[in-house]
């Protein structure tokens, strides 16, 4: 006797079990938490969204006044608010999606020992999310780039500018990936989770936000050159100020990294969410 | 085509005790090595019987050991255990919040698990927002919950308080709101853990409604666990019973509950054991056993049923049978006594066996007229007359009796739970 199961629930599954198909079943539920992050983060404040610009603001005067002024360090001939504010709002997105999705299992043990839905909506929810915040963030951007055009600062933008929704996915897919993969090693140990906290800023400064690619030279080159995201934000700074590296070869690079850690990162996820609720 | 909606076979599930690490790395890359083969985890064959008051011999347990059962469409299946007897363990399986380590589940249609109301819910939002959110972390889409909007707020009852943030809700009213959502859920199975328990009484009765109509009219399968077998009894056309991780018993409601009532509670001390008893010892009570209408050993008993209490002796040294006086008391939990059986003034004279050395007083209790609640049990027995100095042989908590809460009045209504006697009797004006 042979009959149709909807659904089988077996100890060991596929290696890689993406099931897009339930994925997009709900889709409903992920737009709904990325409503829930944005509505709640600030409830019962009274500047409201407006938050979501002072930050960047202040990280930007913040960052003229040490590393510009005090520190001075080049900004490549570009004005500093518009150089430093353009590294910050793509950095944001990076370490936004990274830090989010990096306690998926963690902050949401509670829920996800209470109810299924496939667990990866958690952690897409919040690359959309980040990439709300980014939006505002890039709008704060744009009316800055646009004063300064007017004042008659002369910033060259490239044709690039095409292939900035791409460098966006680039660094939605290498948080999310670098995510997925410490999320679920944090359910074991505990102690990366510290590590992720430092280990963020420590790369902010091994990718050129405060510091032009072209101040750097020799072995740190290298060194950094190995780093996916320089290549990602020295593409982002050329596309819009006409100033940085916009290297095929180093994108290319990027753009294999990411589709790696993007693979080894859902298929780590895969694994945990099983039975992470017994071990966490 | 059967009707079959979910089979489960052979499921097992084993969990770690103690810490969870990683023992030793070659224990380690052995178990890894088993699963890059796709074989049985080689350390997983130690495992034991799921028995809490037994120390641990290995380092696995087996919460849950094969599993078989068969639920078909339009039944309500009740799930009854004590603690640790693996219910959750099964409702977390067939839910998908952990993977089974041996076995399958099958199913017909969606899944929908209900084991807490307002899963996700966010204090700061509005009880709108709240409803769309949790009805999709459920698994419902936007269309669906829109459709229903109206009805759920309707019997969540908040209507005046729908884009209030659910923070200034009472505790009451967001579980009123969980479920409201959870109940215009439409799954083909629908798993509802002990989420009744909480809420008020008139929403009680409008959640088990609820419940009934689910599967009575749309023909939906439910399954359900619960300490309460009164509610058990209600809701659930048939019921298995899970004893340290195995399947004990399978059948109908009423034999499952007596079933489990039965074997409940085993582990205290024997009557015959006990030390803690006064009098002269000529006569000693060795074991206590209420048996219910149908003459089954139970440990709990429903108000307004009859109760029939045995007490088992055995003789020590010849007396004088005529002149023994036996009482039975109950006692609450604060130790006040709530009803006593004095033989003396019964009248009864009791036949002690002096050649055979043992037998039996037995007690009938045509209705147990007491509200809900724990009952404890005294014996005092005295020759010639009720003076400590008197006595053969009197024990303190000789045993617990749970009365179940019951349709008492024989209208339809359940009564409140206290600790005190009801007794018939009819109002007019």
């Amino acid at each position: 006797m042979k009959e149709e199961w909807d659904l089988v629930i077996k100890p060991q599954q596929k290696l890689l079990n993406l099931n897009l198909k339930e994925i997009w079943q709900y889709r409903d539920l992920l737009t709904l938490f990325v409503k829930r992050d944005i509505v709640t983060v600030y409830k019962q404040t009274v500047l409201g969204p407006i938050w979501f610009f002072v930050q960047p603001i202040m990280t930007m005067l913040v960052y003229v006044v040490v590393f510009g002024n005090v520190a001075g360090i080049s900004t490549d001939g570009i004005p500093k608010p518009l150089f430093y504010l353009s590294g910050i709002i793509i950095w944001n997105y990076f370490s936004e999606c990274f830090m989010q999705t990096s306690s998926t299992f963690s902050t949401n043990q509670d829920m996800f020992g209470k109810v299924y839905f496939p667990r990866l909506i958690m952690p897409l929810s919040k690359v959309v999310s980040g990439l709300v915040k980014f939006s505002i963030q890039f709008l704060l951007f744009l009316v800055v780039y646009i004063y300064f055009i007017i004042n008659g600062v002369v910033v060259s933008a490239s044709f690039s500018l095409l292939l900035v929704p791409f460098f966006m996915l680039l660094m939605a897919g290498l948080g999310l990936g670098f995510g997925l993969i410490f999320t679920s090693m944090t359910t074991k140990y505990r102690d990366l989770q510290f590590l992720i906290q430092f280990g963020v800023q420590l790369l902010m400064y091994a990718t050129p936000i405060i510091y032009p690619m072209s101040l750097i030279e020799g072995n740190l080159k290298t060194i950094i050159s190995l780093n996916p995201l320089a290549h990602i934000v020295e593409a982002f700074k050329y596309s819009f100020l006409g100033q940085g590296e916009l290297s095929l070869y180093g994108l290319g690079y990027a753009t294999v990294f990411t589709i790696i850690i993007l693979i080894a990162g859902v298929l780590i996820f895969n694994k945990t969410e099983r039975s992470f609720v017994d071990t966490v | 085509m059967s009707d079959i909606v979910l089979n489960v076979e052979n499921l097992s599930k084993q969990y770690r005790i103690g810490e969870i690490g990683t023992g030793t790395l070659s224990n380690d890359m052995k178990r890894w090595w088993a699963q890059v083969r796709g074989k049985e985890d080689p350390f997983s064959l130690v495992g034991q019987v799921n028995d809490r008051t037994k120390k641990a011999e290995s380092d696995f347990v087996w919460a849950l050991r094969d599993i078989n059962f068969q639920v078909k469409q339009g039944e309500v299946l009740g799930i009854i255990g004590k603690n640790g007897a693996g219910k959750s363990t099964l409702l977390k399986l067939i839910s998908r919040i952990t993977a089974p380590t041996v076995g399958a589940i099958k199913a017909k249609g969606r899944i929908a698990s209900l084991l807490e109301v307002g899963t996700g819910m966010h204090p700061e939002m509005t009880a709108r927002e709240n409803i769309y959110l949790n009805g999709a972390i459920m698994g419902m889409n936007k269309r669906e919950i829109s459709r229903k909007f109206d009805e759920i707020v309707d019997f969540a009852g908040c209507a005046l308080y729908v884009d209030t943030p659910v923070k200034r809700y009472s505790s009451g009213m967001r579980v009123r709101l969980g479920f409201a959502v959870a109940a215009f859920l439409e799954p083909e199975i629908l798993i509802v853990d002990e989420v009744l328990a909480v809420g008020d009484a008139e929403f009680q009765k409008k959640a088990i409604g609820k419940m009934k109509d689910v599967s009575s009219g749309d023909g939906r399968t439910v399954l359900f666990v619960s300490h309460n077998m009164v509610s058990v009894r209600n809701l659930c056309t048939s019921a298995i019973v899970l004893d340290q991780g195995q399947v004990a018993f399978a059948g109908n409601t009423e034999d499952s509950i007596s079933y489990y009532l039965q074997s409940e509670d085993k582990s205290n001390i024997k009557l015959i054991d006990r030390t803690d008893r006064q009098g002269n010892g000529q006569l000693l009570f060795t074991k206590i056993e209420f048996l219910n209408s149908n003459r089954e050993i139970v440990k709990e008993v429903f108000a307004g049923e009859s109760i029939q209490i045995d007490l088992h002796y055995k003789v020590q040294k010849k007396f004088d049978a005529s002149k023994m006086i036996f009482v039975l008391q109950f006692l609450d939990n604060q130790e006040q006594l709530m009803a006593a059986f004095p033989s003396d003034e019964h009248g009864t004279i009791f036949n002690i066996d002096f050649e055979k050395g043992e037998g039996i007083i037995s007690l009938t209790i045509p209705s147990m007229l007491f509200r809900p609640n724990d009952y404890f049990i005294r014996i005092l027995s005295f020759l010639g007359n009720t003076q400590g100095a008197n006595q053969i042989d009197s024990i303190n908590n000789v045993e617990k009796i749970k009365v179940l809460n019951n349709d008492f009045f024989a209208d339809g209504r359940l009564i409140r739970n206290g600790n005190y006697t009801l007794l018939p009797g009819s109002y007019s004006s």
